[in-house]
């Protein structure tokens, strides 16, 4: 049956507090309240087409720089190199296409972590003659620093692209590091920061950086593709002005608008909420593995981002986990094989050489409650002896 | 060439986490035994070496199943810790 829209007047508030039970942020985050007041006013003032001359389109106009603005000081770069997308994955794609085409006579290999984002590392394979090849990551899903320079002493590279931190595992990668380590080669640095904005500290060094709005409790169809100045980025779409020749068609400024009024929110809070929220995965790492036989927690346990946290339990199938948990309330996703459509596992856990198995992702929402935490961990241990003795997987 | 065996346990056909939980059962009425896994479970090749280090075996061979359909896997008991539980 379809889901019905409540009435108007029935909608949900949901103040400042992510439904209870939903673990699951680092695929979406709920709405920030900030971004639905913001959203809901610049829908009836900010329809008009910005480039326009007249009074409507000024004011569209100014709600769209002002959220560039904010969106750029946060990123750390001025307006003009931030552009608007329809969706981090655009952005990506945008991203990674046009510094091939910029860099098309410096080089024509592209390097990329094993464990980029699965839209990263189908924008590069999608590239016409620039053989992607993939640089392995240690048993936390760290970038191997030494591969990465051990390939760039081969030459003819076009960019590298490392992810600020992982998506699965939440381990930050060294930013800073290989970014001093492709300077004097002068190979472009393409970053990924979907799960890090709004959440965490966002590195320096990057060439080309790109974000997604509903990641941080902004509304889904807002990208962001950040492009530093003297970059060789060259856009691979059509002629258009828009989003200074990035990012072509009209842009939908009350979406940027609630972003940028949701990224604000977020900064602000960030200071105390990632201590609360590091403080409840360091919970979840530390309790799983009691409570649970056979349950092995992954990635960095402290160089991480504060709200996302997975593991896998051996003898368990990540789809009968998901659909337990979903039963008792909680919304979580997993990297397991069965969970994907193709009946491969995730390949960063893959790339980990962990247990894919019985796999299940943790991501904390802003506002989240201790007791939704308390509650998981209650209820976990249970749910993965009911499915093993489903599976016949008792004592072994 | 496939190697000698004590058990055969021919799991193609079943996903993640069967093949892995035949494994341990086969191990749990021969411990001592040397088993040839098939199978054509794409999880298996990261989920067999995690369990073997997870419970004291090692892969001593993988290669391709002696028909050419799926993966072969020989685990055993790891050489020298035969303590590990």
């Amino acid at each position: 049956m379809a889901t019905e829209l409540p009435a108007q007047d029935g909608l949900p508030q949901t103040g400042d507090q992510p439904p209870a039970g939903y673990l699951d942020a680092a695929s979406s985050a709920p709405l920030h309240p900030a971004a639905r007041a913001a959203l809901l006013a610049a829908m009836d003032l900010g329809f008009a087409d910005p480039a326009r001359r007249y009074h409507a389109a000024r004011v569209s106009s100014q709600l769209l720089a002002a959220a560039r603005e904010s969106i750029a000081s946060i990123i750390g770069v001025r307006p003009e190199n931030v552009s608007f997308t329809t969706s981090g994955t655009s952005a990506v794609h945008l991203g990674v296409a046009g510094l091939a085409l910029g860099r098309s006579r410096a080089g024509s290999r592209v390097l990329a972590s094993a464990v980029e984002h699965s839209s990263v590392l189908h924008a590069a394979q999608a590239l016409p003659g620039s053989p992607l090849e993939t640089l392995p990551v240690d048993r936390l899903g760290r970038i191997e620093l030494p591969a990465l320079e051990l390939a760039l002493a081969a030459g003819d590279i076009a960019f590298a692209a490392i992810q600020s931190a992982n998506h699965e595992v939440g381990t930050r990668q060294p930013i800073e590091a290989a970014a001093q380590m492709l300077e004097p080669t002068g190979v472009p640095l393409f970053v990924d920061a979907a799960q890090s904005v709004g959440h965490d500290t966002i590195p320096g060094g990057w060439s080309v950086l790109t974000a997604s709005a509903h990641k941080w409790g902004g509304p889904a169809g807002v990208g962001i593709l950040a492009v530093r100045n003297g970059v060789r980025w060259r856009s691979p779409s059509p002629e258009d002005p828009r989003e200074y020749g990035r990012v072509p068609g009209f842009v939908p400024v009350p979406l940027v608008v609630a972003a940028a009024a949701a990224l604000e929110a977020v900064e602000r809070e960030r200071a105390a909420e990632s201590a609360r929220l590091f403080a409840l995965v360091d919970l979840i790492r530390e309790r799983v593995p009691q409570l649970v036989p056979d349950a092995v927690v992954l990635g960095d346990p402290s160089d991480r981002l504060a709200h996302i946290v997975t593991f896998s339990c051996l003898y368990v199938d990540g789809e009968s986990l998901l659909d337990e948990l979903d039963r008792a309330g909680f919304a979580v996703s997993s990297g397991s094989s069965c969970v994907a459509d193709s009946l491969v596992p995730s390949h960063v856990l893959a790339a980990m050489g962990a247990l894919t198995e019985g796999n299940v992702r943790v991501s904390l929402p802003n506002g989240v409650k201790a007791d939704d935490v308390d509650r998981f961990l209650t209820v976990l241990p249970d749910i993965v002896a009911r499915v093993r003795a489903a599976l016949g997987a008792t004592d072994l | 060439m496939t190697p000698d065996f004590d058990q055969l346990l021919d799991q193609r056909g079943s996903i993640c986490p069967m093949p892995v939980i035949a494994l341990a059962k086969a191990f749990v009425d021969a411990p001592e035994s040397r088993v040839l896994l098939l199978t054509d479970d794409p999880a298996a090749q990261f989920d067999v070496p995690a369990w073997c280090g997870m419970r004291g075996r090692v892969v001593e061979w993988s290669g391709d199943a002696p028909d050419g359909h799926g993966a072969a896997f020989l685990i055993a008991s790891a050489a020298t810790d035969l303590d590990v539980q």
